[in-house]
């Protein structure tokens, strides 16, 4: 007691004690932070180069085309005579494949981390997920024979008409190669969940799929939405697949049996022919690309900012 | 279905006599729960070992002593959350009113709507206040009026007027104490016969632990509480019966829970047979 008491008494100000002093500067550990902070600052400066690069194009490109005209126009054929510069066609394509691939990822995924986080067993856990993460890290360009050399067959069939190139089985396809992003930031989110509220839940008598559908799955669904925004990501700027099996038709349709163009693949397209520099045709693979980085760096913010708010959430 | 019947307790009925350590069951209370020689052990570890005692209907008892001798995990056993850990394997007999709670036919789930639990940590959901209580009721399709039972449940826990108005709420804008409040309304919201309590005043200050020590004094004619708790004051002031566990160290220095001494709360701390609890309770040890 008396000790705590003179504890308490001791004036705030007295001077540190000598053993805490620093003895000699670090210079070794100068150097590291100072290395650390260049390789950071190298990857920033490369990626406004890029930025910059891509948005110098794209305002020369709308010097000779119309903003209104290339957001808004239905044509797209701008190697033509005459050509037309209206990337709705791209856009919808794009969006369409996407939307396809999501409808796919979204419940494989969720499915799969529900499943690996609430049910299995940590061996079983311990084999499926390696699996699922290599999934993720098999050449896309495999996964685009796939769909044209298995897919696109296998959904004849089945009595789906498709045409040889088309837009379901690239999106069929695209959605298998999202399920690991999907899957493994949801496995992540739910996992997250203090185990505190599943204890609740069960010692309230809850079943496990009851636990699992009220207090886990919406604790932890911010952390899934994002994992789908970002997945949604991967699809819209996925290129092998589309390229591979879905066609290069700017087709304005969301009948996907047909081939239809995404703004990727015409960008892979486009730019591996021979196009002179500065000409109209080679910007507007960079104005393509301008539109698409919009596109994913808003889903990737708001992946971002979903993300942030579920942090908040059981803290 | 065995688990769906809530009776009365006998009144007067006689104990049936099957506790060990000397019990003096007190008249007129019948045993709720019965362990015999109860080991539990996580991956074949040994974490309690051949504890038997009765805990009576419509009391509360207290296990008591040092950490790490087993007093959660047999508390856990009592509900069936052991059977949530991978690895833990419970042995020897309990039963609850007469029935075997570890017989192969019972249904853990069944079990833990009969017998609520309040955790170390208040953990309410991250949802509304309202929502947590409701909780239990709408998993377990409870028939009765909704906002009835929120209602009850709150004024039970002595919480209704903090938060009648801010039932829609998060229950995570509540204070510590509040938390700990909501925690035991979403308990007894459920209309359990039994509610376990391990350390549920540790977070708290001094005031919200006063609180859930009345609110226990209050629930007790309705519900058996089995507390687990590190604060002798605690132990002393809220429970009838209170039993002591030791760490003891077997081969290989493997360290396992024992129970020690089981008996009234009063003989415990005033008068107990066994040099350790006296030790323990008057602060020697541990
Ligand atoms: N989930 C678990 N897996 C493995 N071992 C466990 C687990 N939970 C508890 N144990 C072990 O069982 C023994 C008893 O632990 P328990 O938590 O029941 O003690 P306690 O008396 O509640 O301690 P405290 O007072 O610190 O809460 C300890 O040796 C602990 O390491
Ligand atoms: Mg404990």
């Amino acid at each position: 007691m008396k000790q705590l008491t003179a504890m308490l008494s001791a004036p705030k100000t007295a001077a540190p004690p000598a053993v805490f002093a620093r003895q000699r500067p670090r210079y070794a550990e100068k150097l590291i932070e100072a290395s650390l902070l260049a390789a950071a600052l190298l990857t920033i400066l490369t990626t406004l180069g890029i930025v910059y690069a891509l948005f110098r194009e794209t305002i020369s490109f709308l010097g000779e085309v119309p903003l209104t005209d290339f957001l808004f126009g239905t044509e797209w054929h701008p190697l033509f005579n005459p050509p037309a510069y209206g990337v709705l066609p791209l856009v919808t394509g794009t969006l369409a494949v996407t939307g396809i691939a999501l409808i796919v990822a979204v419940p494989l995924g969720v499915g799969s981390a529900i499943y690996l986080s609430e049910y299995a067993s940590k061996r079983t856990r311990k084999t499926i997920k390696p699996i699922l993460e290599t999934l993720a890290g098999v050449p896309t360009v495999v996964f685009g024979f796939f769909a044209l050399t298995l897919v696109t067959p296998f959904l004849r069939d089945i009595g789906i008409n498709v045409d040889v190139f088309n837009g379901l089985s690239g999106g069929l396809v695209v959605g298998i190669l999202v399920v690991p992003t999907i899957a493994s930031i949801a496995e992540d989110a739910l996992s997250a969940v203090p185990s505190g509220l599943r204890e609740a839940s069960y010692g309230l008598g809850a079943t496990k799929y009851q636990t699992s559908t009220k207090v886990i799955v919406p604790a932890a669904l911010s952390g899934i939405v994002a994992g789908v925004v970002l997945g949604a990501s991967r699809a819209v700027g996925e290129t092998m697949v589309v390229l591979l099996a879905a066609g290069q038709r700017p087709n304005l349709t969301f009948d996907m049996r047909e081939p239809v163009e995404t703004m990727t693949a015409f960008i892979a397209a486009t730019g591996k022919g021979d196009i002179p520099t500065g000409s109209i045709d080679y910007k507007t693979i960079f104005a393509v690309g301008a539109l698409l980085f919009v596109m994913t760096f808003v889903l990737n913010m708001l992946s971002n900012f979903i993300v942030g708010r579920f942090r908040e959430e059981y803290e | 279905m065995a688990w769906k019947v809530k009776e009365e307790p006998a009144p007067g009925g006689a104990a049936p006599d099957v506790t060990p350590q000397g019990e003096h069951a007190p008249t007129g209370a019948q045993n709720i729960f019965e362990l015999q020689a109860v080991s539990v052990r996580y991956s074949g570890n040994l974490a309690v070992k051949e504890v038997g005692f009765g805990v009576p209907t419509n009391r509360i008892t207290a296990l008591i002593g040092a950490s790490g001798c087993g007093k959660s995990t047999l508390l856990r056993c009592l509900n069936r959350m052991n059977d949530l850990i991978p690895g833990a394997r419970v042995e020897g007999t309990i039963t609850y009113k007469g029935q075997d709670l570890y017989s192969p036919r019972v249904d853990p789930v069944q079990v833990r709507k009969r017998i609520g639990m309040v955790f170390q940590k208040p953990n309410p959901f991250p949802k509304s206040i309202f929502d947590n209580v409701a909780f239990g009721p709408r998993v377990l399709g409870m028939k009765e009026d909704i906002n009835l039972l929120v209602e009850n449940a709150l004024r039970r826990a002595s919480l209704w007027d903090e938060v009648k108005d801010r039932l829609k709420d998060s229950a995570l804008g509540m204070s510590g104490g509040q938390q700990q409040r909501l925690c035991i309304a979403r308990a007894i919201a459920t209309e359990p016969d039994v509610i376990l309590m391990d350390e549920p005043c540790s977070a708290l200050d001094p005031i919200s632990t006063a609180r859930i020590e009345d609110l226990m004094n209050e629930l007790k004619d309705r519900y058996t509480i089995v507390i687990v708790t590190h604060n002798m004051q605690q132990a002393a002031r809220v429970s009838d019966k209170t039993a002591y566990f030791s760490v003891e160290v077997g081969d290989n220095d493997r360290r396992y829970g024992r129970l020690i001494e089981y008996d009234d709360t009063e003989r415990i701390f005033t008068n107990p047979s066994d040099q350790r609890t006296e030790d323990y309770v008057t602060g020697k040890v541990g």
